[in-house]
Parts: C-alpha cells; sequence; structure tokens
C-alpha cells in the first residue's frame, strides 16, 4: 500500500461530505450497517473517469456548499448530481476527468440537477479502515476521513495516495452522458415476499400512480407519500433487511431504506428496489415523483450485470 | 395466508438477498437451528457471500450476484436445509456473564418495574439476575443484542417518549426483551442499571461482546466493584 499525503483541504464544509467506499460488509449480523454511496452509480462513474478501481474511495457531497483547496497537483472527476460545481469561479466540467492545479479552489454551490456529487481522485483518498472499510456511517461513529464516522468539517484534511497521478489519465473511459435526475424514470422493484398480505386495490394504485419524494429522506431512508397502502400485517418481528427493502409501516406510506438503515427491522416491505432503483431515488429532491414499476430477478440482474460489467 | 405455507421458506429478498425463513414464532429453541444454517450457509458460500443476519426466526443471506445468479444461490439454500441438523453445541453453550450495577442513579426505570410488578427494587433485581437469556438478534446499533425472554412479571412495555440520549452500558428491559445499550444512542427501553463491559469494541476481535444465540447471565455487582471495572457513575444527564 502506498503512502498517503495531503491533498485537499476544508475551507468550507457545507451541509454533508463523507467519504465512502463501496460499504462496510460482513459485519451486518453484529448490527453493523452497510454504509457506502447512496448513489452507487454516480460514486462508480467519478472513480472509473480517473481510473480508479472499484471500490476506491469517494467523496459524498450532498446539496452543495463544500469548498476545497487542492494543497497539489491532483486529477479528478465529479459525478452524479450537478452541483453548480466551479474552479476557481468557473464552471468545473462534470463527468469527465480535469486536472486541479496546487492552491485551486473547488466549489460545490446548490443542486442544479440531482442532489449527490462524488469527487473522486485518481490514486484514491486514502483513510484508515474501520471494520475493513473507510465508509463513512455517522449514527455509527464508523468510518469516514477521520475512522470516527464525521462528515467534513472546516479545516480538514483528505489524505490522498502518494502514487496519486497528476494528470488526467490517458485513454480514459468514455464518459456515459449523464442522467437527467429530474426524469429518474419508474424505479424496478422487485417484489417481496409479503406482496399477498397487501389489498389488490392498493396495490393497483401503488404501481400506476406516482408517489412523491417526501423531505424526510436522509441516508438511512426515503420516506414516499401517496396514496395509503393497505396490509393485512402492521408488524412482524424483526429481520434482517437488505438494500432498498421498502417497509411499510400502518400509515401506508412507504420507506425506502438505503445504505445507512438498520440492520433488522419488522414491518412488512412491499419489496426490495434495485440497485439502480436506489441510485436514482437518492438523487430525488424532496417533492420530485416516482412510479414503483415491478421488475424480474432476470431482468434486474442482467441490468446490474451491465452497469458492473463497465468496471471491471 | 402464508402462516399455513409450510417451513422452512426461501423468500425473495432483492437482487441480491434470499430470506430463509425457519420459523414462525420467537423460541428459543429457533437459535440451535439459525447459529447452524449461518455455520452451513459459510460454508457453502465462501467468499461469494456478502453478509448473513439472523433474526428470531429468520436468516437473510447477502451473496454477490455478479459471481452467483439468484437462482444458483437459492438452489445451495434448498440443498443446505434439506441436511440442516440444529446446532448441538449451541444448545448448551458456556453462558457469558455480563455484570450490571442495579441502581437507580443509573437505572431510572428500577422502581417503575417494581410498582408494575407490585415487587420491591430488590426483587425485581433478583428476577431479572436470576435467568440465562438467549440472544435472539443483534441490531439497531453495532452489538446491541435482543436478548429473551424475561420473567413475565418484569415485562414492561417501551417508554411513552424515548430519551434521546441512553447512557452506554445501560441494562433495560422492553416487552420480553432485555439488552445493554453499547454506545449513546436514543431508546425507549426500561433502564434498570448499567455494567462496565464494553459490548462493542472496532479493535477487539470479533467487534461485539455479544453473537446471535449466546447466553447470557446478568451479574449484580455494587457500586465500588462497577468502578473498579471502569463503569461510568454519573447519573443519567439532565432533562430527556
Amino acid at each position: 500500500m502506498t503512502e498517503a499525503i495531503d491533498g485537499l483541504s476544508v475551507t468550507r464544509a457545507g451541509p454533508l461530505a463523507l467519504l465512502q467506499d463501496a460499504g462496510r460488509f460482513g459485519v451486518r449480523r453484529l448490527g453493523v450497517t452497510q454504509g457506502g454511496p447512496v448513489d452507487l452509480h454516480g460514486w462508480a462513474w467519478a472513480n472509473h473517469l480517473v481510473g480508479n478501481a472499484w471500490g476506491t474511495p469517494a467523496l459524498e457531497v450532498t446539496f452543495g456548499g463544500l469548498e476545497l483547496v487542492a494543497e497539489r497537483d491532483l486529477a479528478i472527476a465529479v459525478a452524479g448530481a450537478d452541483l453548480g460545481a466551479t474552479v476557481e469561479g468557473k464552471p468545473l466540467a462534470i463527468w469527465q476527468p480535469v486536472t486541479l492545479r496546487e492552491g485551486q479552489v473547488l466549489a460545490f454551490a446548490s443542486p442544479v440537477n440531482g442532489l449527490r456529487a462524488y469527487l473522486a481522485v485518481a490514486g484514491g483518498f486514502r483513510a484508515v479502515p474501520v471494520l475493513n472499510s473507510v465508509a463513512c456511517v455517522m449514527r455509527e461513529g464508523l468510518g469516514g476521513h477521520d475512522g470516527e464516522g464525521h462528515k467534513l468539517a472546516e479545516g480538514n484534511r483528505l489524505r490522498v495516495s502518494a502514487a496519486a497521478s497528476r494528470e488526467v489519465p490517458v485513454g480514459a473511459a468514455q464518459p456515459p452522458s449523464p442522467p437527467d435526475y429530474q426524469q429518474p424514470g419508474p424505479l424496478g422493484l422487485l417484489v417481496g415476499a409479503q406482496i399477498a398480505e397487501f389489498s389488490g386495490t392498493s396495490l393497483f394504485r401503488a404501481f400506476n400512480t406516482a408517489w412523491r419524494v417526501d423531505d424526510r429522506a436522509d441516508r438511512m431512508g426515503v420516506r414516499l407519500t401517496g396514496p395509503r397502502l393497505q396490509c393485512r400485517l402492521s408488524t412482524m418481528i424483526s429481520e434482517g433487511i437488505g438494500l432498498g427493502a421498502v417497509q411499510v409501516p400502518p400509515d401506508g406510506q412507504p420507506i425506502v431504506l438505503l445504505n445507512d438503515r438498520q440492520t433488522i427491522g419488522g414491518y412488512p416491505r412491499l419489496g426490495a428496489f434495485t440497485p439502480l432503483a436506489c441510485s436514482r431515488l437518492a438523487q430525488c429532491l424532496p417533492g420530485q415523483e416516482v412510479e414503483i414499476k415491478a421488475v424480474t430477478h432476470e431482468r434486474a440482474l442482467a441490468d446490474h450485470r451491465r452497469f458492473r460489467g463497465v468496471f471491471g | 395466508m402464508s402462516q399455513a405455507e409450510s417451513l422452512p421458506r426461501i423468500e425473495s429478498a432483492g437482487l441480491d438477498g434470499w430470506m430463509v425463513r425457519l420459523f414462525d414464532d420467537i423460541d428459543e429453541a429457533n437459535m440451535a437451528w439459525l447459529t447452524a444454517l449461518v455455520r452451513d450457509c459459510e460454508r457453502a458460500f465462501g467468499d461469494v457471500l456478502v453478509d448473513l443476519v439472523p433474526s428470531y426466526t429468520t436468516l437473510l443471506v447477502i451473496f454477490d450476484p455478479l459471481r452467483l445468479s439468484p437462482g444458483e444461490a437459492r438452489t445451495r439454500l434448498v440443498d443446505l436445509l434439506q441436511r440442516l441438523q440444529p446446532d448441538e453445541a449451541a444448545a448448551d453453550a458456556p453462558i457469558m456473564e455480563l455484570p450490571v450495577w442495579y441502581d437507580a442513579s443509573v437505572g431510572p426505570e428500577l422502581s417503575h418495574l417494581a410498582e408494575l410488578a407490585g415487587m420491591s427494587v430488590e426483587e425485581v433485581v433478583a428476577c431479572h439476575s436470576e435467568r440465562s437469556y438467549r440472544v435472539f438478534a443483534l441490531g439497531f446499533a453495532p452489538g446491541f443484542a435482543f436478548m429473551g425472554s424475561v420473567d413475565p412479571r418484569i415485562e414492561a412495555p417501551r417508554l411513552d417518549t424515548p430519551r434521546r440520549k441512553v447512557p452506554a452500558g445501560s441494562v433495560a428491559v422492553a416487552g420480553k426483551q432485555t439488552a445493554a445499550y453499547p454506545a449513546i444512542t436514543p431508546g425507549g427501553w426500561n433502564l434498570i442499571g448499567r455494567t462496565p463491559a464494553v459490548l462493542f469494541d472496532r479493535n477487539r476481535e470479533g467487534f461485539s461482546l455479544l453473537q446471535v444465540g449466546d447466553r447470557v447471565r446478568f451479574v449484580p455487582i455494587d457500586r465500588a466493584e462497577f468502578e473498579r471495572q471502569g463503569g461510568d457513575t454519573r447519573a443519567m444527564e439532565e432533562g430527556r
């Protein structure tokens, strides 16, 4: 493992910026959550555009407001949301690798398209892994730039690999056209075991009307509001919950559980969104409308393998 | 109704997971089967296994869908279930002892439980500490073990308003269950004492003191012993 050196310093923290690798795995049986990027798609592309391997830590910037100063020349890429990022006051080209020069100021403003931007540096950010991951989970006090699960604060320094490339990698990946996060398209749901416990009418409505993203939305979960889902079960014995599980409390308003969800829970579930649907949902702002469509395992698996196939 | 379907069942749990439902009801005897299934899954899935989440009646199995299709994963589970035998060793595993200082200053609901049960505080302490418990699940927070079942006389519903901060080490009762808080978190359980034991330690092998299937007994200690073992004697924080 190569040495870590200072790469960027934080001059303004903004509301929420967290270092995330792919997530913390193998310890969920101990009550430790998954963590990792809530928009896996944007995070993966940011890393890929600067030639980083899958799993390399990148910064998840929610909403904007973050300002960083480069402490050396760095090849960087921003993918995911367009948060009006600038370098030295000039608009930064996103979804492509660019070179940030020593002393330059990289600033994120506020959402233009989507909610969360991912900043990757060639060679990767470096932090000491906690339980084999640097994924930052604030609630558990695990991971992140300091190992203690803290979001970035003014004065923090972000370490990067000493072998970090200073120039944009040659022949790097062909970037896709950035998604339009205001048009997320129907979110693919794998129906779950309790589907038969929901009333037919409420299921018909659930799959044929738009749901509104509530402002009660964070890295643990996103609440959707809309037609009331009626389920014969009110609660169940607590059991493990996977990424994207759509749990329905007695008020009939579903909660989509994301990366920082609790590991077990006791509400009936409509099913689970696919990983790519979770990524899209994580870029939705409160008030946005989304539709839910049922997909088969075969279809979801083919889409997921195509997505992951890009990154080797 | 699903209740009528035979057990065990393998249910859809997303693109990378299957939920194995072994039982419909909570029972201490479930745990020897669940821990056996955990062990068998580790063997059968090897490095395509991503996570296992055992809990009360189920085991959630998460695998890498890039290397094993959901269909193949299901076939492996069907195969395992046909040969599953309970883990005899787990049934009479050694009992872990958790020292507890039962005191009103760190267990503000001790007197409330005594009132509900029509017993003295000393009898509540005896009731809580004389039996052994089984760890049914870990969750809510790293290392938080849901244990059962408490003596019916000291069962008590959760607080109407959860506390914003429950001190680390707090030993608590809610319904039929008991637990100890590994770290400062919000919480709505009835606090009856505090343990000096470190329940979750990122630098310790295995990280969590308690694991699903473990047997646990709470052992009353006095303040001096609590302090000797490094317990934090600060009373509850002002306000909730």
